[in-house]
């Protein structure tokens, strides 16, 4: 069982809710990250995303597209992550997905990725342009390995596809709230209760709720109908705002505990 | 093989590597533009806006003083230049258009490089009286103002595009992110035969009135079919309307032209078949131009049109079979192939298209014998004289 797993069976059997923080990976660098992983695990994120940056974000509005063109002008590989990973599998437990785009994955190689990212101490992986359909081998890779691989549900996913999706999926399924991009902010927790509600009793694995959430009361609201709640854009800009200040990891934390302590 | 198979694969290239939001749509619009597509009405309606408002169908010119200078080559041109807007474009947003229509979709989008997709998205927007947005590079908005001034006075909204390398692949990336916010009621109309399953297939379908108007043309005129076809390659559009009806007649040879920009040893180039490895952008895998961490890089081509780190999949496809093959031609070669033709034949050509004009006398060295050879012209060379006046001085 991995580290997402024990997670998620941990939290239920304290009738709790999972906050899931996501942060790009070396953005302003990788130092940065290294040192912000372990202080966000301790202001009560669940799980940490890791933003592996893609040149070409199509998934991602503006805070996320500069983020990760902040980090790749700093020299971050995918490679570079993994280490890190390593490193800070010494400081901490708290369960690490790596998300990113098809490309760098499949150009890495598929098991050669899956089997390194197991190795480093990642827990998971998230993929939002890659569909079940065409998942077969990372599938595969992640299943031997004991690697969560997390599908998405959109408000467009229709009940044939989402039956699919579920039964694929590992870790968590991740809902996206919005039609939209990273970071949207239009989301109306009412309109998408239902069709969460209707995905967790499909689904055999935890669905959790990200895209355009930012306040408190949009973690609550989203808490009461999902399993988990993912806060990244939010997450993102703050580490912008204080990413030439010493204590940017301190700064970052404060605003995380805002969001998780209401679970 | 039937290509591309139900999940739009061609081989190992294609598929849909799209966010989930996007998926319910594209299955939807596979099974819409199929239905389209086996109705006799809808292609009706289709030739008709192609003859009697695009200008079908183009001649296939004999180019006698460029096939006397050639020596080895007799060559005819597919003047795809003629159409209304000038390029082979208008053959696919007029078809895709009518398929929004059918749709319900108010709202089109389109991405742009050279402006001519967008010019060509905004004259059937305007023709019908939808609302356009097209997405275009900074850079691009930059090189090719007299197509933004064309686009807005169409009546379209142009958005530049001021992210990674303000280029094409941005304004795609754009795109896309507005599709995937306004997915209910927006038609993204893409400009080439990449992108996600349909795209690649619906695009081929509907410029493959290239391939199949020259192949009669041909036959008519030389009772036999033609040993070369020859066209330019970004996303490759034209190419396949000229290579697809052609696929299967194993004598013919088929040769794509890529931009190899600076020179291919510069890494300065857009020949992603010749030059790239597997990857996935834009919603498919095919051959792409990336760095050994699998980011994309940004390619180069005097030609805007061409200046695309990927390709479309079936291309990459292609090639993988052996169907088809691909070469390099760089920036100073296509001007000079641009300079020929206007004083040999009185035909200006885009720079787009120069590419392949560029690859004659090339082949014209490697044939035995007397062969003849269709050259896709896919657009008249008006926008590049910003362009050619800069780099000529």
């Amino acid at each position: 069982m991995n580290r997402i797993d024990r997670k998620f069976s941990d939290l239920k059997a304290r009738n709790k809710k999972a906050f899931i923080a996501f942060i790009t990976a070396g953005d302003p660098s990788l130092a940065a990250t290294e040192a912000l992983v372990p202080v966000l695990g301790q202001a009560g994120a669940d799980i940490i995303e890791l933003g592996v940056p893609f040149s070409d974000p199509m998934a991602d509005g503006r805070t996320i597209q500069e983020a990760s063109f902040r980090a790749l002008q700093g020299g971050t590989t995918p490679a570079g992550i993994l280490a890190m990973v390593r490193r800070l599998r010494k400081v901490t437990e708290v369960p690490i997905a790596l998300m990113t785009y098809y490309n760098p994955v499949f150009h890495f190689g598929e098991e050669q990725f899956v089997a390194q990212a197991k190795a480093a101490g990642v827990d998971g992986l998230i993929i939002p342009d890659l569909p079940v359909t065409e998942a077969a081998v990372l599938r595969k890779a992640a299943a031997k390995h004991d690697l969560a691989l997390v599908f998405f549900l959109a408000p467009t996913t229709t009940s044939a596809r989402m039956a699919g999706i579920v039964r694929a999926a590992s870790g968590f399924v991740y809902f996206v709230s919005v039609a939209g991009v990273t970071g949207a902010s239009v989301l109306v927790a009412k309109d998408i209760a239902r069709k969460v509600q209707m995905a967790r009793a499909m689904s055999g694995v935890p669905v959790c709720v990200g895209f355009g959430i930012s306040t408190p009361q949009q973690v609550k609201e989203i808490a009461g109908f999902a399993d988990g709640v993912i806060v990244g854009s939010a997450i993102v800009k703050e580490v912008a705002k204080y990413s030439g200040a010493q204590d940017m990891p301190a700064r970052v934390a404060v605003f995380v505990k805002s969001l998780s302590s209401v679970l | 093989m039937k290509t591309p198979d139900r999940n739009g694969h061609f081989g190992e290239f294609g598929g849909r590597y799209v966010p989930e939001t996007l998926m319910a749509l594209l299955l939807d619009l596979e099974q819409r533009f199929a239905a389209c597509w086996r109705d006799p009405a809808f292609r009706k309606e289709f030739h008709f806006y192609l003859a009697e408002y695009a200008g079908r169908p183009t001649r296939l010119y004999y180019a006698e003083r460029l096939s006397k200078e050639l020596g080895t080559l007799k060559v005819y041109l597919k003047r795809e230049d003629l159409l209304h807007t000038g390029a082979h474009k208008v053959n696919n947003t007029l078809g895709q258009i009518l398929v929004a229509r059918r749709m319900g979709k108010k709202r089109i989008i389109a991405e742009t490089g050279a402006g001519q997709h967008g010019v060509a998205t905004a004259t059937v927007c305007a023709l019908f009286g939808l609302q356009c947005v097209v997405y275009m590079g900074a850079e691009d908005v930059k090189r090719q103002a007299l197509n933004v001034v064309r686009m807005k006075l169409l009546g379209a909204e142009v958005v530049p595009v001021t992210t990674g390398s303000c280029t094409l692949k941005d304004a795609m990336n754009e795109a896309i992110r507005d599709w995937v916010t306004n997915v209910k009621d927006t038609y993204y109309l893409i400009g080439t035969v990449a992108g996600p399953h349909p795209y690649p297939y619906m695009v081929r379908e509907l410029q493959s009135v290239i391939g199949i108007e020259a192949r009669k043309q041909f036959l008519l005129k030389e009772s036999k079919l033609p040993d070369y076809l020859l066209a330019c390659v970004g996303g490759g559009s034209n190419a396949m309307g000229l290579f697809y009806p052609f696929h299967k007649d194993k004598k013919v040879h088929i040769i794509g032209v890529e931009a190899a920009g600076h020179g291919l040893h510069t890494g300065a180039h857009s020949a992603a078949i010749t030059a790239g490895t597997p990857g996935v952008l834009h919603g498919c895998k095919s051959a792409l131009l990336q760095d050994k961490n699998g980011q994309v890089i940004s390619a180069h081509s005097v030609a805007a049109g061409l200046d695309y780190p990927g390709v479309g999949p079936e291309h990459a496809f292609f090639n993988a079979s052996g169907i088809a093959s691909y070469v390099g031609i760089t920036d100073i070669e296509a001007i000079e192939a641009l300079k020929m033709l206007s004083v040999t034949e009185g035909i200006i050509p885009a720079l787009e298209s120069a590419h392949a004009i560029a690859y004659l006398p090339k082949l014209a060295k490697k044939v035995k014998g007397r062969k003849t050879v269709i050259v896709c012209l896919s657009g008249r060379g008006d926008k590049d004289m910003g362009t050619i006046q800069e780099v000529l001085g």
